[in-house]
């Protein structure tokens, strides 16, 4: 089994940072994350990380990525499945195998908010999507539905109406979150009806969505599903391990720790009350180094500082 | 190798061994992760009867709304012309290969 001293989970702004701060310290580092940059790579302009100007998400991501790479850091496409302490030692469980650490590093960050309808699992990348920058371009001139009160719906619903042929905007209340510039920006637009008080309950196909069934009983023809409903963690597989918040975020104290020693959190998947870029590098430095520390400490391990590592 | 419209179905579908399409395009973030898996794992698996091939959507608009892709990157696993897997989302070499190997 591949053995480290530390595993971090997620590859974005915090756990790229974390990698790139331990990967310095010369720890044998393992980033292993379904993707590369998060919520953050697929986000057009990043216009408020310091010291970069204007910047496209995903270059920026990049950039993170390289330098975590050019550090030590070992990045590898997976998805953790668990992770378990045994024998002193984490051993994580996931999509590609299974890896062994002396300490763990959470920071994989939010998953996008599911409806919870039946149709909506079986139709995900058949017509069903979380992203409309990603998959807009693919519903050209069809009919699609967004989902959701928020910012991102209201930017969705706009995006797509240069898109597609017809958006509905469905939201469950008659209030919405989102800001009243981009509201009145998407009330004007002639191809979106905004569809208030009601929900999808059923997505409907036979090889791709066809339909949405809402409560009141309307059947919508349809192509696409936008679901633009918000984050949440996906914590379900350390809860009986690490101590989480009553919405499902890993609790961290103020360097990075969490109720098990040895494990780590950092970025949007903590409770950390404020979810950007900066903060959650930030955050993913501090971890890194608490991390660093630990392993001394606890570890007997030698860390060698920044400026005497090797090349 | 880079199919379109008027290739796709004599390398792929007319093909008697495994294949692997990526399905893609420029605008997409999460493909341009995709596409160097794919290469790479390209590279590992040549010489092996297995055809690794990536499709533009924008490109190629008949072969995409044929396999109905509505969300990239789209992999799609082939053995003998037919689908035997739809993958969506990114997926790691390892996963890929494997996939690829229980067909040989």
């Amino acid at each position: 089994m591949n053995k480290y001293d530390v595993i971090i989970l997620g590859g974005a702004c915090a756990g790229l940072t974390a990698g790139l701060y331990t990967g310095r310290r010369a720890l044998k580092t393992l980033i292993l994350t379904k993707d590369i940059g998060g919520q953050a790579a697929i986000t057009h302009e990043i216009e408020n990380y310091p010291g970069v100007g204007k910047i496209n998400g995903f270059e920026l991501m990049t950039n993170f990525s390289k330098q975590a790479e050019e550090a030590g850091a070992e990045i590898k496409i997976g998805e953790a499945t668990a992770l378990e302490i045994k024998k002193g030692k984490f051993l994580v469980k996931s999509s590609i195998g299974e890896f062994e650490s002396a300490s763990v590093i959470l920071a994989f960050g939010l998953e996008h908010r599911k409806l919870g309808v039946p149709g909506e699992k079986e139709f995900i990348g058949k017509g069903v999507t979380y992203c409309a920058t990603c998959d807009g371009p693919l519903f050209k001139g069809k009919t699609v539905a967004v989902v959701g009160g928020g910012n991102s719906a209201f930017d969705a619903a706009e995006y797509l109406s240069g898109l597609c042929k017809k958006v509905y905007l469905i939201h469950r209340s008659d209030k919405f979150r989102a800001e009243q510039v981009l509201i009145d920006i998407v009330k004007s637009k002639s191809n979106v009806e905004i569809i208030t008080k009601v929900e999808i309950v059923e997505i409907v196909g036979k090889e791709r969505v066809e339909k949405a069934i809402l409560r009141n009983g309307e059947v919508l023809k349809l192509d696409g599903v936008f679901i633009e409903i918000g984050y949440q963690p996906k914590t379900d597989f350390i809860k009986d391990l690490v101590k989480l918040d009553s919405i499902g975020q890993v609790i961290i104290d103020k360097e990075g720790k969490t109720n098990v020693p040895g494990i780590f959190g950092a970025g949007d998947v903590t409770d950390t009350p404020f979810k950007q870029v900066v903060i959650s590098a930030g955050e993913g430095a501090k971890a890194a180094l608490s991390c660093a520390r630990y392993l001394q400490n606890n570890k007997g391990l030698e860390i060698k500082p920044d400026w005497t590592r090797r090349k | 190798m880079e199919l379109n419209d008027s290739n796709f179905e004599q390398e792929i579908l007319n093909y008697e061994g495994a294949a692997l399409v990526d399905f893609y395009a420029e605008w997409c973030g999460p493909c341009k992760m995709q596409g160097p898996i794919i290469e790479e794992l390209a590279a590992e698996m040549a010489g092996q009867p297995v055809k690794i091939a990536k499709v533009n959507v924008d490109e190629s608009p008949s072969t995409s709304s044929r396999f109905n892709i509505m969300s990239i990157p789209a992999l799609i696993i082939f053995q003998k012309g037919k689908v035997i897997e739809t993958l969506s989302g990114l997926h790691a070499k390892e996963i890929l290969k494997k996939k690829l190997e229980e067909l040989l």
